[in-house]
């Protein structure tokens, strides 16, 4: 019989998926950023001795939170099997309103923020609605917001940038607790709940669902309307609250801000292990990417590499982290079926 | 006479299955040899190493005295040996001409000569009797059944001495399937050997020179189709009596309420005005042929597809139950096992634990959507013993699993969510006879349990042999009920076709 041909039932023994089991294929699945993170920055440090210091942390770190934000919300969009490109033209929509509002419209600076972060929120409505109403494509979607959000901003600021300087808000990124600003306590509270809210929640294992077999979710008699919207109002109320960081770093609304900035995160999320094609990913893995880039980019300006050969060299590496990591899934797979 | 193609020992493995076994086969110049067996006998597999789309693990081919080793389904056609398989292979955006030249269209001046690749086209459909297909149309304008003849014609249109054909007819009309036998009969005639694979008994009854039987990847019988009857193959191919199959008492489900009415389902073109009961503690089988709207109907059921008319009612309810999404479904306690377990039912990188809970989240979760990890284990565990699973972990993905284990996974899955009515579209393609078994058991053990059961399956002995009632459905519409008392497989078979005698050539 063709039952007694199939493969021996082994006993399923004491893994059966513990804590210390899942432990261990978490820290397999951050090994090699870490790794490759780690050789990085002692290629720099040997190389040029001041790369190792806390002022060349800050400088690194500080000016990159906005864009750790925006990762948070990139990774959900992606493992959803989403894109959002309109994460840029929306930190600086956002930023603008707030901007406008308090200096031309005298608002407070919290009515200010309300105002901003209700912009962003009908910003990811209207990219999640179009979405599933319709059944668009996000890229497309998106695209269409990039746009419309650039414009708009240009319109409402005239393309001035609006000054916050006595509004108080750049206490956010000044020195507080060990000489460390707030801004960076609230961007790793925003890593650590997104990153307990994709493992641990029921709306982060639908994520995962949606983005692994949608149909197949739809048909467990799952809603994945709302999941959709949510994630995309999340990345732009995410982008809002990068915004806001922003303003208090620069104490003015700069219309320009955050162009290129979709590439450059997605980039970062695809380096930190995260699908383009859905269903796998983690918010951690995206900080450790963008991670990789930041500290790539500051070493070589360190050891005076021009501008032109930063990008070549950073385009080689994002290149080269999404082949390895075609690698390293080849083998989690194969390791799972001979299990 | 010498034979064409000899196989001798072939074997192939896949995953958890042995899908063929040491299988010997002769074919010889100028015949039509039936290959039959339950789903999952092995009867593709041969076929798909005979054209060159697998490799076998063991065994060896010898084509016209000479070894034979395809290690494409071009490197077969070569060697003159061709196939029309069971899923179309049509290009949907591409013309009629284009699917028919695919590979190898003409060229003029380094263009495609479209006048002359259209007109050869027209000619090798008028040869098959199809002078009403424009070649010039898209191939996805046109109907299941015509998409099939133009892919026959496709393969017919070039040289071959070795044609297999698998489950050719299953969209075709009658008037439809009448040419291809001519056809068939005329290149056996000119010397092709060809290897017919079908479930159909009459077709082969009518067509077939010999019949090999599989079962479970073994060769277990050929004889001459002038030898034997349909009684003797069916008993070859089952490898036991009917009767003894499947023993289930006579469901206490007569005088109860319906847990489920539908009334006058529609949904144009394929579900037409279908009314049927389902009654708590029965297994209700919807058997028809391929096309005939048993699964649209499942799925207007289960909200997956709205329903142009018609309803719903619940537990003898008077007024119809709201439900337009499977999500409602759900929540009034319907569930659909889908058709499609890879594309519909699972997801396959994900662990089991994770399918297995999908639907029912809240009961695995605290309030604010806090997943207890604990809990969840402990019922994936639960479900996987329960079910008989073979696998090492419940952390291990669904893909890993053999085919019959992954369709455990899906009932694990609505086991979990509790529905008391149960729809199971196909609930054993492509599963080994022992996995067969235990789901049949499951099954009957659901029903006895008091679960209303709905089965749609191709697979009549199925049909026939766990089924406490069975409704035919025939061009959308339900055709005629049938006790299990009264179950034949002629009379079923005979209401299945009936829908399409009455409209004629409208598939």
């Amino acid at each position: 019989m063709a039952q007694q041909l199939e493969t021996p039932s082994i006993p399923r023994n004491a893994h059966r998926g513990g804590m210390r089991g899942r432990l261990f294929t978490l820290a397999l699945d951050y090994a090699a950023l870490v790794i490759v993170l780690t050789l990085l920055i002692a290629i720099f440090s040997i190389r040029s001795p001041s790369f190792f210091s806390r002022a060349q942390f800050s400088a690194m770190v500080n000016p990159n939170l906005p864009t750790v934000l925006v990762a948070v919300g990139m990774t959900y969009v992606l493992i959803i099997g989403g894109i959002d490109l309109s994460v840029g033209s929306v930190m600086s929509l956002t930023g603008a309103v707030i901007g406008v509002l308090h200096e031309s419209g005298n608002a407070p600076l919290p009515l200010a923020i309300a105002a901003g972060l209700a912009t962003g929120a009908v910003c990811g409505l209207l990219n999640g609605f179009l979405i599933i109403r319709w059944n668009l494509p996000s890229f497309i979607v998106t695209l269409g917001m990039l746009l419309i959000a650039r414009g708009m901003t240009h319109l409402i600021t005239a393309s001035q940038k609006p000054s916050l300087l006595f509004s108080g808000i750049h206490v956010l990124s000044e020195p507080m607790v060990f000489g460390l600003p707030p801004s960076l306590f609230f961007t790793i509270g925003i890593i650590v709940v997104g990153q307990l809210v994709l493992s641990w929640t029921v709306f982060g294992r639908y994520m995962i669902a949606v983005g692994t077999n949608e149909e197949a979710v739809r048909l467990s008699g799952v809603n994945v309307r709302p999941i959709k919207l949510a994630v995309f109002v999340i990345s732009s109320l995410l982008a809002t609250l990068a915004a806001i960081l922003t303003l208090s770093r620069h104490r003015f609304a700069d219309p320009n801000i955050g162009r290129d900035m979709e590439l450059e995160v997605i980039a970062a999320v695809v380096v930190g292990g995260t699908s383009l094609m859905g269903g796998r990913g983690t918010v951690i893995g995206s900080c450790l990417g963008l991670l990789i880039i930041i500290v790539l980019g500051a070493g070589l300006a360190a050891l005076g590499t021009r501008d032109e050969v930063k990008r070549l060299v950073t385009g080689c590496v994002i290149v080269a982290a999404v082949i390895l990591d075609y690698y390293r899934r080849r083998l989690n797979a194969s390791a799972a079926t001979a299990a | 006479m010498s034979p064409l193609l000899q196989i001798k020992g072939l074997g192939k493995s896949y995953p958890g299955v042995r899908a063929l076994d040491g299988v010997d086969l002769e074919l010889r110049a100028g015949e039509v040899h039936a290959l039959v067996g339950e789903n999952g006998a092995g009867k593709s597999t041969l076929a798909r190493l005979v054209c060159g789309i697998a490799q076998p693990d063991a065994g060896r081919m010898i084509l016209r005295g000479r070894p034979y080793a395809p290690q494409s389904r071009t490197d077969a056609s070569r060697q003159r040996v061709r196939m029309v398989m069971q899923e179309l292979n049509l290009i949907g955006t591409l013309t009629v001409a284009e699917n028919i030249f695919m590979g190898r269209m003409p060229r003029r001046l380094g263009f495609i000569d479209y006048r002359g690749m259209n007109a050869r086209s027209r000619q090798i459909l008028a040869d098959l009797g199809l002078d009403d297909i424009q070649v010039d149309r898209p191939v996805a304008q046109l109907g299941v059944g015509q998409q099939q003849m133009v892919e026959i014609a496709a393969v017919l249109s070039q040289p071959c001495d070795v044609l297999i054909l698998d489950e050719p007819t299953a969209a075709l009309t009658a008037a439809e399937t009448r040419v291809l036998f001519e056809q068939i009969r005329s290149l056996r005639a000119a010397g092709t050997s060809i290897v017919y694979i079908s479930h159909r008994m009459e077709e082969i009854k009518r067509l077939a020179d010999r019949i090999t039987v599989l079962r479970d990847g073994r060769h277990i019988a050929t004889r001459d189709a002038a030898d034997v009857g349909i009684e003797q193959i069916i008993r070859l191919m089952v490898g036991r009596d009917l009767s003894q199959m499947m023993r289930r008492e006579q469901s206490h489900a007569a005088g109860n309420t319906p847990a489920l009415r539908a009334a006058n389902l529609s949904r144009a073109p394929a579900v037409r005005d279908v009314s049927f009961e389902l009654y708590p503690g029965e297994i209700l089988g919807l058997a028809g042929l391929m096309g005939s709207g048993r699964t649209e109907t499942v799925r207007l059921v289960f909200g997956a597809d709205r329903a142009d008319s018609g309803a719903i009612y619940l537990n003898g309810s008077p007024s119809p139950a709201r439900i337009r999404s499977p999500r409602d479904a759900v929540r009034h306690g319907i569930a659909l096992l889908t058709e499609d377990r890879k594309q519909q039912g699972l997801l396959l990188p994900r662990p089991l634990r994770e399918n297995i809970t999908i639907t029912h989240m809240r009961d695995v979760s605290r309030l604010a959507g806090w997943v207890r990890g604990g809990r969840e284990r402990s019922i994936a565990n639960r479900f996987i013993d329960r079910l008989a699973v073979r696998c090492h972990s419940p952390e291990q993905p669904a893909l890993s699993l053999s085919g019959g284990n992954q369709q455990k996974i899906v009932l694990a899955k609505w086991l979990f969510r509790d529905c008391p009515i149960l729809i199971f579209d196909e609930p054993t393609p492509g599963i080994d006879v022992g996995a067969k078994f235990e789901i049949y058991q499951l099954l009957a053990d659901m029903a006895r349990a008091g679960k209303a059961i709905l089965v749609v399956s191709s697979d009549l002995m199925e049909l026939m042999a766990i089924c406490d009632r069975i409704a035919v459905m025939s061009a959308g519409r339900l055709v005629q009920t049938f006790p299990r008392d009264q179950f034949s497989e002629d009379r079923i078979m005979a209401a299945a076709l009936s829908g399409y005698l009455a409209h004629g050539a409208t598939a």
